[in-house]
């Protein structure tokens, strides 16, 4: 039977892939639900198996599967929608993908699948290496967390591989509460397998048993995904008391957040799985040294621990000999926004902003021209075209006062109003803020109000003396990343799109 | 869409027996508290409590510092709309105030007739197909005043 793939990607879902799904089995063709190869603007994007490869069709909407089957869809015939081999699309043509290599390609919940795509390699040469030679091959690798912050990881590693304790932890961070992010949740829903073979590669090298996954309430579909292939992994032997034969133990349990962006950060995550408010704790301690329940734990992003068994089977210099400066390796870059080709591009670092915005997203999906672009979330900077040239790369992005975070851009055309996307700012670290220091606390709600002050044009000069003022003051009194880094996207907006901000007053009511 | 059942201690305590006994286990119990009556009913807190040898303050305090669970039971239907960055530069405030209009109905309320809860949510993940929503759990997708209300018209009609 002619096989037939379908994305179950959650956003492919918020496009109608259930219907197209629906259509296609009835027409004689076995249909896989996979995860999204990431070119939203073509989701959803049926591929046939055909003898010459897969062809693709995209995007496919319910009343077009009639036509496509008499077009002859399932033999890779002609066809308006038809875009030819998924591998020419020069989107993904032009990737380096070693992450998401399996992503949009196998069945998410099948572990022969996994396996004949790949899987299970790095795995294996963990194990035949030992712990040790594993910590060295990530420290080799040059890989840094994903989660945003850029720390080695195989230091990480090491920490919680030295510390004597009678039990140990993994812990995924998959909260992924930045806006214009979804690498977690497209890796969990598409091959979630390679998040299972990271966490057991992890715990092998620092001597843990037990994984936790973190993953935010907002994404059920990778909720479900991953869950299914916990089971399939249990059943193959991938995880329980005797991982792959070796005799060594790891098993993973997923737990589901509550909707708190700061359960994202590590100490609040832990708190978080404890069972209590997920209020951040001062380090030191490490978590790698005295983490979760008290015992060493290695806390990474989905997509450091993902991108573990490509390191390990391809070795170290594979995934060193790519990437820029002090960034090695490859980053899934997330296009989102206003963006006419919004998706998942993953590359070596070393772009400039300039050409993942117009080269890869295509400009805006309005068609009007692009005015701002946010880079690393919600505490990432605003960065305007004048500064195109900024290298994808985390010293180039930190020495330009913005971070790259877990790598998500999000573009806004020119109808963007920039002292709004600064009170925006404002309200969100208010809303999330966890409430242990006042700087972040009551800070936020202070500058919620200034700004709006200012939008009403009131004392504009003074209020925005007041407003640098209480960004510095979060800036160097707050204890975590949420107060401490607000500061980048008001300052951005201010810095460059002064015109926003020196608004007529309103006329008194 | 989901019917929830009135509060019954004895199901909440089957589902908090079934965790207690967990590190870490008061999440799992809200949540699954969430998924049986569709909020935390009061009168499971003191249940938490003992179960997890914590004081009623402390149950308190875990369940209301999460955006997550709800104090009182949600309308038919639960309506999430995306408020963060991606999703408002491709229109969300215009599609919220839209929405708001056609419900009648601020964030976190529910109209009068019970059938629609709004609630705001900072990203789901959809930031490529912005602006987001879901519709009692199904995700929606390049959103606009128009399909809105045709998702909220389908879903309306087949609960009559
Ligand atoms: C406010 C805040 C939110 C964060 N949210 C996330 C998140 O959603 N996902 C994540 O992986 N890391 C997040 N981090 C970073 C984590 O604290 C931590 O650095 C990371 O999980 C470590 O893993 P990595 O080294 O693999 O990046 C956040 C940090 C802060 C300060
Ligand atoms: S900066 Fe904000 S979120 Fe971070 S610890 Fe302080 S109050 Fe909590
Ligand atoms: S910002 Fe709306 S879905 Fe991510």
């Amino acid at each position: 039977m002619t096989r037939v793939f379908v994305p179950r990607d959650a956003a492919s879902l918020a496009l109608g892939a259930d219907a197209v799904a629906a259509g296609l089995a009835g027409t004689g063709a076995q249909v896989v639900r996979t995860g999204s190869r990431g070119m939203f603007w073509l989701e959803p994007m049926v591929e046939v198996e055909t003898p010459a490869g897969r062809i693709a069709y995209g995007p496919v909407r319910a009343a077009d599967v009639s036509g496509l089957i008499a077009a002859g869809l399932l033999a890779g015939g002609a066809h308006p929608l038809r875009l030819g081999r998924p591998e020419d699309i020069a989107f993904l043509a032009g990737q380096t993908r070693f992450t998401f290599a399996r992503c949009g390609v196998v069945d998410p919940g099948s572990l022969d699948d996994y396996r004949a795509a790949g899987g299970l390699k790095g795995l294996a040469r963990a194990l035949e290496i030992g712990p040790a030679a594993t910590v060295a091959e990530v420290t080799a690798s040059g890989l840094r967390g994903r989660g945003g912050a850029g720390f080695p990881t195989g230091i990480k590693w090491k920490t919680a591989a030295d510390a004597t304790a009678p039990r140990k932890f993994i812990v995924a961070n998959a909260d992924e509460g930045d806006s214009g992010t979804f690498a977690d949740r497209m890796l969990m829903e598409g091959d979630p397998f390679a998040l299972i073979e990271g966490m057991a590669i992890a715990g092998l090298a620092v001597g843990a048993t037990n994984g936790f996954v973190y993953t935010r309430s907002e994404y059920p579909h990778a909720i479900a995904a991953f869950e299914r292939a916990l089971t399939a992994a249990r059943a193959g032997g991938l995880l329980g008391a005797d991982v792959l034969g070796s005799g060594v133990t790891f098993d993973i349990t997923q737990r589901v957040g509550g909707g708190a962006y700061i359960c994202g950060e590590e100490t609040s995550l832990l708190d978080s799985l404890e069972g209590r408010r997920g209020q951040v704790r001062a380090k030191p301690p490490l978590p790698a040294i005295k983490g979760l329940f008290g015992a060493p734990t290695v806390i990474n992003n989905v997509i450091t621990l993902a991108s573990v068994p490509f390191i390990l089977a391809e070795g170290a210099p594979a995934y060193q000999g790519v990437g820029y400066g002090r960034s090695r390796g490859t980053m899934p870059i997330q296009l989102a926004g206003n963006i006419r080709h919004g998706g998942l591009f993953e590359a070596g670092f070393g772009l400039s902003l300039g050409e993942i915005v117009e080269d890869l997203g295509g400009g805006t999906a309005t068609g009007r021209p692009v005015r701002a672009v946010q880079v690393g979330g919600p505490l990432g900077a605003y960065f305007p075209p004048a500064l195109f040239d900024t290298i994808f790369d985390y010293e180039a992005f930190a020495a330009r006062d913005g971070l790259i975070g877990h790598g998500g851009v999000v573009v806004f055309d020119d109808s963007v109003d920039m002292a709004r996307q600064a009170r925006f700012a404002m309200e969100f670290c208010a809303v999330e803020s966890c409430g242990k220091c006042t700087p972040c606390r009551i800070g936020s709600v202070r500058g919620m109000e200034v700004v709006d002050r200012i939008l009403a044009g009131r004392d504009v000069d003074a209020n925005l003396e007041l407003l640098r003022d209480l960004c510095e003051t979060m800036k160097f009194g707050s204890l975590c990343a949420l107060g401490g880094f607000i500061p980048y996207p008001v300052m951005s907006a201010l810095t460059h799109f002064p015109e926003d901000f020196h608004r007529p007053a309103l006329a008194a009511a | 869409m989901p019917e929830y059942p009135p509060w019954n201690a004895d199901r909440a305590a089957s589902i908090i027996e079934q965790y207690r006994h967990h590190e870490g286990a008061a999440l799992p119990i809200l949540h699954a508290l969430m998924e049986a009556f569709g909020h935390v009913p009061e009168p499971a807190i003191p249940l938490i409590a003992e179960a997890l040898n914590l004081t009623r303050a402390e149950v308190h305090g875990v369940a209301s510092f999460y955006h997550d669970f709800r104090r009182d039971p949600p309308g038919r239907h639960v309506l999430r709309l995306c408020r963060a960055e991606a999703c408002q530069a491709m229109g969300a405030d215009c599609l919220h105030d839209a929405a708001r209009d056609r419900l009648g109905i601020g964030w976190h309320e529910t109209t009068a007739d019970g059938a629609v809860t709004l609630e705001p949510v900072f990203c789901l993940g959809l930031c490529a197909v912005a602006p987001s929503g879901m519709l009692d759990g199904a995700p929606l997708g390049r959103l606009d005043p128009a399909a809105l209300n045709a998702t909220l018209d389908t879903a309306l009609e087949g609960a009559r």
